[in-house]
């Protein structure tokens, strides 16, 4: 919302600097965006500057108030004049210009009223009024068709009033010739964001209340003083409410006998700078109104209401519309209406949507002689969704939409009514329709004085606290009564709420509002800083999460680069984890109904294909990674009954995702291991984690999972609760995804199942105190026996004296022969209490090599 | 015979001058003092002298044999210095080569911000409580004291999913009233809260620089008895303190959300200019860090807390927005499009 500074000095006398005011407007809870200097001098640029500026600021020398005393035809350009002017130097200046608006005086002689120009000098700074836009000039000495010039008239553009260009400016005949143009009429606009609890402050009146609170000024009343001489309203318009919680009051005015023209220049000005554009005296005067004061109003053309009731006195009527009902609005769309919406109607139809649009048929034009002045009163839950509904917004529309109470509308009307008297002459017919029957009502809030003191932390007197509530018109009664037997003091403060505003609760919640404007006026800068005294809560720990950071350590320490993707994808983009010849995963996606782009609709059910996604991406630059992600995914909760209360929450669990490709390691001048990392490289990052996090019973089932190789995946177990797989990944899935011709390594692990089953408490093996005994063991053992099968009877078979067992070859070839393959161990032998003899070892061994034998077939490799 | 050992000793000295590496003095050594060295033969010649000529003759042999052995074993000892400097110098690498490279793991800029921010709230006394990604309605909007078409609800544009009243979370503030519900459980006495919430968070907004459809969000709470805007005040300038700078100076301005009253932004003094005006504060001096507040009466009784006897403060920040302000990053959708070229640089 845009506010002048000159129109806040209507309210409030302002004594602080424009910057100081924007300020503490800020830090009083309005937000000020942006200060556009229109003439009035802006702070040097550079260095530190607290608020976003914009605009023009006058040069008090350079540019003055002028008087042209003559307009002289030019000798050699009839489009051109030469102006005789006086601008307060004592010497008068000849000034040339193309001002259209000044050919009616050329040639007259002497003017017998001067006019009044804002006149510029050489090396003032403007907008250049020939180019497109907000250009800056310097005022130059130049020679126009045989005529020297170093000065000019300015124009709306050229001073940055507005963007007119057409003539020069003409000022009002009381402005100070010689006088600085800035200290004449140099102006502030404010751009202030209003949060939703502040609609009572957009309008400059509620401005001005803050800052007179805030800068302790008074404020001065609003003038809404009417001079109504007509007959009386009564009997020539009657207002029917039907639907009184929709709409709670409707005020009606009535003026005859205006002239339609422009507002006075002043007028417009204000609305200009304000940001609305000014159309005619009337509707300026409704604009204006509700600029000042904020309540929207709506001007009927009375003649058209009066022909659509016959020519008798028309009935305003507000009610929902009818089956079918359509209305056509003022930017000419015909609408088909909600069954909620609520409509200003007379008995031959609908006239607007109330309080967002008025109709096309009843609206004021260049013919209208009577004009009829709504100020209603309407709920603004139901404006907002007809707003949002009929995708129509409004000025009006937008307050009524953050609430305007009731009383509101008496003042906006006689305020709306006498402006229009003024502007647009016309006789006020005397007093106003007022439909009010379903009054708003008073809200009273009592506030113990000690509330305050435990909430902010600051102890105030019960007439500090009244002194700032009375500053925004809070009427306070000091009285002794203990609202809670617990609280310090019995002092407590009636606080009636003012009629101009809807965000003060009662009970509690109104308690809590009072002491925020209390703060809010207080200062927050003046509210100290403390420590919390409250006593700590019982110290929990997040396992849950602690655990997860352990993997994101232990996957970061083995090499992998953490990434992180949105959760929001397609089932399209998942569908590729499956080769095309496997029928689809049919589980149910949580679907986004409004998404931003069709790519992101579907929660996602993968991590994986996130990881993938993000590998294909980045192997478009590079030929190796190492990737991990976790996140959640997610799967519609069970029933998915929309009735159910509460509704089925999808379930959200964390997944873990890691993915491994090209070479070993990263080329280097001394050398690398270029070769493709495969399945053992992933597994080893697997089981670096499964050590790290110290899980129990950990094995790799061989397995066929669709989206790996056949013969290089497999399940990883946990006793025998599965916890994921891991695998190459399988070549139609690899195209799919669009990643290139190499081995792609990728784990899918149930991070949930992980963490579960994370041993805190595992004991620590004791240093062994005697020397160990090591020993290789080759063993030649059918092609297809699982070397996990192998190593697991050794450890059986070896027991408590076996500590290490390391699988350091695999050996297939002529010296095994066909369908065999040799495994190279090497065995580690300690006892915990003493040295081994050869004798102990050997016993040992002959136990594993006859088991192997026994159970495996496994030869002894000589 | 004395002239002859003077005569081996000085042709001895003189041989050994001119030897340079362990060969050749191994062979001086065998030709000078070995078994059948000039010197071994004079001194097997002595029991031909004349018996009084012997003992000077005997002690002046023995004094040749111990200087050359001395000489023998100072060569050596040069030699091998010679060779250990030799060793040394031919070693010489080019140190400006690059060294051979370790494949680093990295974490994720999320991660590695998050896990500042816990440390500095763990050593405030603030534990860590997650909730879920997908809420309801009432715990997003309603228990927030935003009910249905209120106009606070604006401010969160939302992305709903197929069921009625089931939607992406638009805020971490979800978490506050799962934390307080599960706090006061106990009815009667319900305990006291400081926690933070982290976590991902969604809105149906245009994807720009600044705002990215998905980002991650941590909220603060803390609920007890006697909680007061002081406080806030204090808890929140001190964890800037932590996380920017001893010094650095922060400010509250009045603000506005449906679930504090009342409310405030907090502003710390740019930590890139010390507060003199730069392009990341955009010359303002301040950069805006936290949204906070006293929680509103009715959430705290949504939670299951009596805001007559309990009070307490919550706030927010985006802990990406912290991330991109320390290191000049210009766009938020760097953290979730994953493009390794900055991911390592962290």
């Amino acid at each position: 919302m845009k506010i002048p500074l000159s129109w806040l000095k209507d309210f409030v006398d302002i004594t602080l600097s424009p910057e100081e005011i924007a300020y503490k407007l800020t830090f009083g809870g309005l937000e000020v965006e942006e200060i556009e200097y229109v003439g009035w001098p802006r702070p040097a640029a550079g260095g530190r500057q607290e608020f976003k500026t914009s605009g023009l600021s006058w040069d008090r020398e350079k540019i003055v108030v002028a008087q042209i005393l003559e307009v002289r035809p030019h000798p050699n350009a009839d489009r051109l004049t030469l102006l005789r002017l006086d601008d307060g130097s004592g010497q008068e200046r000849i000034v040339l210009t193309g001002a259209p608006n000044l050919f009616p005086y050329k040639g007259q002689g002497p003017l017998p009223k001067p006019l009044k120009v804002a006149y510029a000098r050489e090396g003032a700074v403007l907008y250049d009024g020939h180019k497109p836009g907000r250009e800056l000039m310097t005022l130059k000495r130049a020679r126009i068709r045989g005529v020297e010039s170093d000065s000019m008239v300015c124009s709306e553009k050229e001073l940055g009033l507005s963007d007119e260009h057409e003539g020069i400016l003409l000022l009002d005949d009381d402005a100070p010739v010689g006088a600085p143009l800035a200290d004449y009429m140099g102006d502030v606009v404010y751009t202030v964001k209003t949060n939703p609890n502040m609609a009572r402050n957009l309008n400059v009146y509620g401005v001005a209340r803050e800052i007179a609170a805030l800068t302790g000024q008074r404020l001065r009343p609003l003038d809404d003083a009417v001079r109504a001489e007509g007959p009386s309203i009564q009997g020539q318009v009657a207002v029917e409410i039907r639907v009184p919680a929709l709409n709670p009051r409707f005020v009606a005015a009535l003026i005859k006998g205006v002239v339609i023209g422009p507002s006075p220049y002043t007028v417009q000005r204000r609305l200009r700078l304000a940001g609305v554009r000014p159309i005619n005296n009337v509707v300026d005067a409704t604009n204006y109104a509700m600029l000042e004061i904020g309540q929207p109003l709506h001007a009927f053309d009375y003649d058209v209401l009066v022909k659509r009731a016959g020519g008798r006195a028309p009935t305003i009527i507000t009610r929902l519309p009818e089956p079918g009902e359509t209305l056509t609005t003022l930017d000419g769309v015909r609408r088909q209406l909600d069954d909620f919406t609520i409509l200003v109607c007379d008995t031959a139809g609908a006239l607007s949507l109330g309080g967002i649009m008025g109709g096309a048929e009843s609206e004021v034009s260049d013919r209208t002689v009577n004009v009829l002045l709504e100020g209603a009163a309407w709920e603004f839950i139901n404006i907002r969704r007809t707003s949002h509904a009929q995708k129509l917004h409004s000025e009006a529309a937008y307050r009524f939409a953050r609430g305007i109470h009731p009383a509101m509308t008496v003042r906006g009307v006689s305020r709306g009514i006498e402006l229009m008297r003024r502007w647009a002459g016309g006789v006020v017919q005397q007093g106003l329709i007022d439909e009010y029957p379903q009054p708003a009502p008073t809200v009273v809030v009592d506030l113990p004085v000690a509330e305050v003191e435990r909430l902010l932390g600051i102890s105030l007197s019960a007439e500090e606290i009244v002194r700032i509530l009375e500053s925004l018109e809070f009427r306070c009664e000091i009285q002794e009564k203990r609202l809670e037997p617990g609280l310090p003091s019995p002092i407590c403060i009636s606080v009636t709420v003012p009629d101009h505003r809807l965000d003060i609760g009662s009970g509690v919640v109104g308690q809590a509002d009072l002491i925020e404007e209390i703060a809010r006026i207080y200062g927050y800068e003046r509210i100290p800083e403390t420590t919390l005294a409250d006593s700590l809560p019982p110290q929990r720990r997040n396992l849950s999460l602690e655990r997860e950071e352990l993997t994101r350590d232990l996957l970061a320490g083995a090499g992998l680069q953490e990434v992180q993707n949105y959760s929001l994808t397609t089932p399209e983009k998942e569908r590729r984890l499956l080769p095309a010849s496997v029928p689809p995963d049919d589980r149910p996606y949580v679907t986004v109904v409004n998404p931003i782009t069709p790519e992101r609709a579907h929660l996602r059910h993968s991590v994986l294909a996130s990881v993938l996604e993000t590998a294909a991406g980045n192997l478009r630059l590079r030929d190796r990674l190492a990737l991990f992600e976790i996140g959640l995914v997610f799967l519609p909760g069970e029933g998915g009954d929309a009735d159910a209360r509460p509704p089925a929450l999808p379930d959200e669990r964390r997944r873990l995702a890691i993915v491994l490709t090209g070479a070993r390691q990263p080329v280097a001048w001394q050398g690398a291991d270029r070769a493709l990392m495969d399945f053992f490289d992933l597994k080893g990052v697997v089981e670096a984690l499964t050590r790290g996090l110290h899980l129990a019973g950990v094995t790799y089932a061989p397995a066929a999972h669709p989206s790996f190789l056949p013969g290089r995946t497999a399940q990883l177990l946990l006793g025998d609760q599965p916890a994921g797989w891991l695998g190459e990944l399988h070549p139609a899935v690899r195209e799919q995804f669009d990643l290139p011709n190499q081995p792609v390594l990728a784990a899918d692990l149930d991070l949930e199942v992980l963490l579960a089953n994370v041993d805190e408490l595992f004991p620590a093996r004791p240093v062994p105190e005697y020397p160990p005994v090591k020993e290789d063991l080759a063993l030649i053992v059918a092609d297809e026996t699982p070397a996990a099968q192998v190593q697991a009877a050794i450890a059986q078979a070896g027991g408590a004296l076996v500590a290490e067992i390391t699988l350091f070859d695999v050996y297939r070839g002529d010296q095994v022969g066909a369908g065999k393959k040799s495994l190279a161990f090497r065995l580690t032998y300690q006892a915990p209490d003493r040295t081994l003899t050869d004798a102990d070892v050997a016993k040992v061994r002959g136990r594993i090599v006859r088991r192997l034998q026994d159970e495996l077939g496994a030869v002894l490799r000589g | 015979m004395m002239e002859q050992l003077d005569q081996i000793e000085r042709e001895a000295l003189a041989a050994l001058a001119s030897v340079n590496d362990p060969t050749a003095l191994e062979q001086w050594r065998v030709r000078h003092l070995g078994r059948n060295s000039a010197l071994a033969n004079a001194l097997g010649d002595l029991g031909k002298l004349p018996k009084e000529a012997r003992p000077a003759a005997g002690k002046r042999g023995n004094e040749v044999k111990q200087a050359l052995e001395a000489a023998h074993a100072a060569r050596a000892e040069a030699l091998r210095q010679a060779e250990l400097e030799r060793a040394m110098t031919s070693g010489a690498v080019d140190v400006t080569l690059p060294g051979r490279p370790v494949a680093v793991g990295r974490l994720h800029p999320h991660t590695q911000v998050l896990r500042e921010l816990f440390r500095i709230f763990a050593e405030m006394g603030f534990q860590i409580y997650r909730s879920r990604d997908v809420e309801t309605d009432d715990y997003n909007f309603g228990f927030l004291n935003m009910p249905p078409h209120h106009p606070a609800r604006d401010q969160w544009d939302t992305f709903h999913t197929q069921t009625p009243g089931i939607l992406l979370r638009t805020h971490t503030s979800p978490g506050q009233i799962h934390a307080m519900r599960e706090y006061s459980r106990n009815g009667a006495a319900p305990e006291p809260i400081r926690v933070i919430l982290p976590g991902m968070c969604y809105r149906y907004e245009q994807v720009t620089a600044r705002a990215d459809m998905q980002f991650l969000q941590m909220e603060g709470l803390a609920v007890g008895r006697g909680i007061r805007l002081s406080d806030l005040k204090g808890t929140l300038s001190d964890f800037a303190r932590r996380l920017f700078g001893p010094t650095v100076r922060t400010r509250f301005r009045a603000d506005h959300f449906p679930f504090t009253e009342p409310s405030a932004e907090m502003d710390v003094e740019c930590f890139v200019c010390a507060g003199q005006g730069c392009p990341v504060c955009k010359h303002s001096g301040w950069l805006e860090i936290l949204g906070c507040g006293m929680v509103h009466p009715t959430v705290l009784e949504h939670g299951g807390y009596d805001p007559r006897v309990y009070s307490g403060f919550a706030f927010g920040m985006g802990p990406q927005r912290i991330f991109m302000l320390k290191h000049k990053i210009n766009d938020i959708r760097s953290f979730l499009q994953n493009d390794l070229r900055f991911l390592e640089q962290f």
